[in-house]
């Protein structure tokens, strides 16, 4: 196993999101108090108590999960296309280093990354409301693996991108309104039946269900299905990343 | 021993392009190995099928008796590439990049070894500076010390002196010419004949992605280079007679007498007796031998 490899790259991905840290860290951190002046503090405080939960609160899960979703799949998939956009993918294909260890080297990188600004908003939020979390191991794995499955997401959005805007695509018109949409800002209890059975069909229901249910309690659906499909879906990136390398796809000519 | 060991190497492009076809080619360790041929001859793509970059069609690639694909952890470990396009991360320190570029290969740390590549390429003042701020030169320099961060044996560099200036040319040959000593096997693809002869213990010259030929340096110009006999004369003379004996090519007042390189014959001491017996006094003699480019030229014309 080339550890080093795996290091080598973890530390370029890191001190690259550290030299830009206005870009990487402060930005999404600076759009998520937005989100809570706006929506927790502005409109928030005539919404009533959702489940229990005041508004301000019942937002922090979601803001945290729309950060990380984003992230994780904008970091990982910018990581890896810009090698292959400057030419400098010649040094990772041609070193000893398996398609597994690239993969852990930029995975880890991004996930780690998505993780630490998704810890930050949760510390900046506490600043604005009050946060309980019940169930704080439950709310780690779930940051973590969520991390880590979108982050494999989006290292293959960005083996597939052959320039900047493919890149955006995915992020902008499939991960932001299915994160909008999937309960980010309202519980699906609150539509009518109608959009609720559809919301079931949006992936990130489940997702924003769970880590909601690790700081509160309740969840609109089971924490083991959200876990069970995150699962799944982290198995079928896996199962792709192996057949780019297999194949070389967009890679190798 | 091979350093290099290729069998039966074809290449072929899903729009049926063949890049190579039918590539036997050995390369000694120890040597410098150059390979000649004009733009889209198929050298790049030769090197990046050792080097793991691009897939081959089939055939075989050994580095040191390894194979590349089925110990490619192996092979890549012993081997340094230098792209011909310069490819850096311009926001990263030159010491960082070739961290970068020692880790990659599992190798551990080494700031003596780094310091020492640094310095043998002239960058060591240039080590915490960003890789933009560079000029042209000192990148190419830098994608050298990262192909060597990681104490390759066998050094690829792909066209390392294109656009290059001629002061920084003669600077690098020096420095392969060290890195020779070391023990490396050098394998360099080059536009530049010059930088061929100068440097190439064996020459390769490789064309529609076929080799042409593989031979020494010395062995190529005996083989196949010719010597030009320049006679000049102080004023127009009558030579038809030994014009046509000798199949001599007249342009004014000189004529020019082409034989073989290597060809041991009496024809430039017979032809200069008829001369004298002729009574043709002439002015001058001159002898050119054919160099590499000539000869690169006329295997290409073929």
């Amino acid at each position: 196993m080339n550890i080093r490899g795996i290091q080598a790259i973890y530390i370029f991905e890191m001190s690259r999101a550290f030299r830009t840290i206005a870009q990487s860290i402060a930005s999404p951190v600076l759009s998520t108090i937005l989100y809570f002046i706006v929506f927790g503090s502005a409109i928030g405080s005539r919404i009533n108590d959702i489940d229990g939960v005041n508004y301000s609160s019942f937002l922090v899960p979601g803001l945290v999960m729309l950060t990380i979703l984003n992230q994780s799949v904008s970091n990982s998939s910018f990581g890896i296309y810009f090698p292959k956009f400057s030419g400098t993918i010649y040094e990772i294909l041609s070193a000893p280093i398996s398609p597994f260890e690239i993969t852990c080297g930029y995975v880890f990188a991004a996930a780690s990354k998505s993780i630490i600004v998704g810890l930050i908003i949760l510390i900046t939020s506490s600043f604005f409301v009050e946060i309980n979390i019940l169930h704080p191991l439950w709310m780690l794995f779930l940051l973590i693996l969520i991390s880590v499955t979108f982050s494999l997401f989006g290292f293959i959005i960005g083996i597939w991108a052959d320039d900047f805007q493919r890149i955006q695509l995915i992020p902008s018109f499939i991960i932001t309104p299915l994160t909008f949409l999937g309960g980010s800002f309202y519980s699906i209890n609150m539509l009518p039946e109608f959009w609720q059975k559809v919301s079931y069909f949006n992936p990130i229901v489940y997702l924003v269900s769970a880590f909601r249910w690790s700081f509160y309690g309740n969840s609109d659906v089971s924490i083991f299905i959200s876990i069970f499909a995150t699962l799944l879906f982290l198995g079928f990136c896996i199962f792709l990343i192996a057949f780019i390398f297999k194949t070389g796809y967009r890679i190798k000519t | 021993m091979n350093a290099i060991d290729i069998k039966n190497l074809n290449k072929s492009y899903d729009n049926g392009f063949k890049a190579l076809k039918n590539i036997n080619l050995t390369v000694k360790k120890g040597e410098i190995f150059a390979l000649l041929g004009p733009n889209g001859a198929g050298k790049s793509t030769l090197i990046n099928i050792i080097c793991g970059i691009t897939k081959k069609s089939n055939g075989e690639v050994k580095i040191f008796k390894y194979d590349n694909i089925l110990q490619y952890k192996l092979t890549r470990s012993l081997i340094g590439l230098v792209p011909q396009e310069i490819a850096t991360d311009s926001f990263e320190k030159v010491i960082n990049t070739l961290k970068f570029s020692r880790g990659l290969f599992n190798k551990k740390p080494s700031q003596d070894y780094l310091d020492f590549v640094l310095k043998s390429l002239d960058l060591y003042t240039k080590k915490n500076s960003q890789i933009r701020t560079l000029s042209g030169g000192m990148k190419r320099r830098v994608m050298i010390a990262k192909a060597l961060s990681h104490e390759p044996k066998i050094l690829f560099l792909d066209e390392p002196t294109a656009g290059v200036d001629v002061s920084l040319r003669k600077t690098l040959w020096r420095y392969l010419n060290k890195l020779k000593q070391t023990g490396v096997t050098i394998f360099l693809t080059t536009h530049y004949i010059e930088e061929a002869e100068n440097l190439a213990d064996r020459i390769g010259i490789i064309n529609k992605g076929k080799i042409i030929i593989v031979a020494k340096k010395t062995d190529i110009l005996e083989k196949l280079g010719t010597k030009k006999l320049i006679i000049k004369f102080n004023k127009m003379v009558n030579l038809s007679k030994i014009q046509k004996k000798y199949d001599l090519k007249k342009i004014g007042k000189k004529i020019i007498f082409t034989y073989d390189y290597k060809k041991q014959n009496d024809d430039v001491s017979n032809l200069l007796s008829e001369l004298s017996n002729n009574s043709i006094k002439f002015e001058d003699i001159e002898i050119e031998k054919s160099n590499l480019e000539e000869i690169f030229l006329k295997l290409l014309d073929k």
